[in-house]
């Protein structure tokens, strides 16, 4: 059964989220706060942390700086109401290994949080969006290493299925591939979103903002 | 010499400018040819003097620029790096602007001096003036700094009452939607499907304010017209939209198309779903657009639909081929139905 440390600064929300995963997961604790929070995970060492955008203290980006690198065991999944994609494409390449939307249901979390133990990342249909807006774009190839840079077609086919609503299993016989083989496409494309030289991102964020002003 | 100083210069403030100066100057050359002439001695002082009034002109009066939105009233925390850029942008703004105008005011000054000079004005009264001069020095010397704060405090009050003036904003748009619609979820609070669709309702209307006023809110874009239309059915037949898009284009009239087949689409889904979302991914690129609606209901076989159903066939696959689009519907009993929408961008129709 996964441990699990709830971090989010509201505390009926913290307590819905405790009453709604069931008897699946182990919740070990909850804290408000970046400070406790980081205290938190340390001592218990929970297998997954569910993880809120904006709070005080820094945010979800700021627990993930602090104990990512001193605990790689622990997984992060984010749970946000937040809709700005610029907040969650930095969790992601933060290191969280998926983001939910706060609507989502109990099972559904608790189905969730087992897959992020096990290894897997996470996409809802709106980080697929978002990733497939960071990941958009035509640039020439000479200015990016396309090992990393850009999505594979296959990579890009399976984000929009999920984009579309549908569940692995489905993009699998839709696509006639294993569900293993589409979780490895995922996970390809959350490791090139950790690791890659963002040329491209870089330009999409810069565009995001020029946009808002 | 009496200057004014527009708080806001017009567009054409320059042109205007430029046209009193040619008017004056084939004054002078009038009066130069026909009439009583001190010289020529006043030239040049005079082009000094006209650049300074120039530069006088040309430079804008200060405004800060209005911060935008709700992104002055995010806290601290979750929008550190706009919080303080704000106050800082307005002082680095100010700067050139006022060093421009008092550039100008010197060059008048020296202009007029240097003709006064010239012509031999200034000679029998040269003692005189010049200690008018040092005196009006001293007195700019002692009180520079009271105007320097007087002028600070006068900012800080504008921005302490644009700050004022967008949280009444903040406040009133608060009153008009949230606590209307949470004194309604209380009165109907036996009624969870009605509560839901406020609250859905609620959400959908706030997440828009926040997160773009204008442009969404006028529905310029395609991803807001999408937006919209999906409030629109959420709002007419319950159940809950998910809308995800990825890139954007503006509502041109073949944007139009896909929209209206979108929302026929949704309405579809919408009454079939039941309780499971209805997912709605829209790609838009310079390329294409790309719709697709997808249910989780029980879902049909379209061979059997009588010709007489036009729901479908008509307002979604009609209009979307007569826009020069393709429309095609996928369905299996027991697995749910996608609709997809596509045009390409780059054809002609």
């Amino acid at each position: 059964m996964p441990r699990v440390v709830i971090v989010d600064d509201h505390d009926l929300f913290r307590a819905g989220v405790r009453a709604s995963l069931g008897p699946r997961v182990e919740v070990v604790a909850d804290s408000g706060d970046v400070e406790s929070a980081v205290h938190a995970i340390d001592e218990l060492r929970p297998d997954v942390v569910l993880l809120d955008v904006h709070m005080p203290g820094g945010g979800g980006v700021e627990v993930i700086r602090r104990v990512g690198a001193s605990r790689p065991d622990v997984r992060f999944l984010v749970l946000s109401v937040s809709d700005a994609s610029e907040d969650v494409i930095a969790l992601i390449r933060a290191g969280a290994r998926g983001y939910v939307t706060k609507t989502i249901s109990g099972p559904d979390l608790a189905d969730a949080v087992c897959r992020v133990r096990d290894g897997d990342a996470v996409f809802s249909p709106r980080l697929a969006g978002f990733v497939l807006d960071a990941f958009a774009g035509e640039i020439p190839a000479a200015q990016v290493d396309p090992e990393l840079d850009l999505l594979t077609p296959r990579e890009r086919e399976v984000l929009q299925h999920i984009a579309r609503g549908y569940m692995y299993k489905e993009i699998a016989a839709q696509l006639g591939i294993s569900v293993k083989t589409v979780e490895a496409h995922v996970s390809a494309v959350l490791r090139k979103l950790q690791l890659s030289s963002r040329h491209e991102l870089s330009r999409w964020a810069l565009h995001r903002r020029l946009v808002e002003e | 010499m009496s200057m004014s100083y527009p708080a806001n210069p017009p567009r054409g403030g320059f042109r205007i400018a430029v046209g009193i100066g040619l008017l004056v100057l084939s004054g002078l050359l009038f009066v130069r040819a026909a009439g009583p002439w001190p010289g020529d001695t006043i030239v040049w002082p005079a082009a000094v003097a006209a650049l300074g009034a120039l530069l006088i002109w040309r430079a804008p009066a200060v405004v800060p620029r209005r911060p935008r939105g709700w992104a002055a009233h995010r806290s601290s925390e979750q929008r550190p790096s706009r919080r303080q850029s704000e106050p800082e942008r307005v002082r680095v703004r100010g700067r050139p602007e006022v060093s421009r105008g008092g550039l100008g005011v010197a060059l008048v000054l020296a202009g007029g001096f240097a003709f006064l000079w010239a012509s031999g004005a200034m000679r029998p009264a040269g003692e005189t003036v010049l200690a008018a001069l040092a005196v009006l020095i001293a007195v700019a010397l002692i009180f520079a700094p009271s105007w320097r704060r007087l002028a600070r405090s006068l900012a800080a009050e504008r921005t302490e009452r644009i700050r004022t003036q967008e949280r009444a904003d903040v406040g009133a748009h608060l009153h008009d939607s949230v606590l209307q619609t949470l004194a309604l979820i209380q009165r109907s609070a036996e009624d969870p499907k009605q509560v839901a669709a406020l609250a859905r309702h609620q959400e959908r209307e706030l997440r828009g304010w926040l997160a773009d006023g204008d442009s969404r809110e006028n529905g310029r874009t395609l991803a807001a017209a999408v937006d919209a239309a999906a409030a629109e059915v959420e709002a007419a037949v319950g159940g809950s939209i998910e809308v995800v898009t990825v890139g954007d284009c503006p509502l041109d009239e073949r944007a139009r198309a896909v929209v209206a087949a979108t929302r026929e689409a949704m309405l579809n889904a919408a009454k079939f779903a039941g309780e499971a979302p209805v997912s709605v991914y829209a790609e838009l690129s310079s390329e294409r657009i790309q719709v697709f609606v997808r249910d989780r209901g029980p879902g049909f076989d379209p061979a059997t639909v009588p010709p007489e159903r036009r729901g479908v066939r008509e307002s979604i696959l009609g209009r979307t081929q007569r826009a020069g689009g393709r429309a095609a519907v996928r369905s299996q009993p027991g697995g749910g139905t996608e609709v997809e929408i596509a045009f390409d961008r780059g054809d002609k129709r």
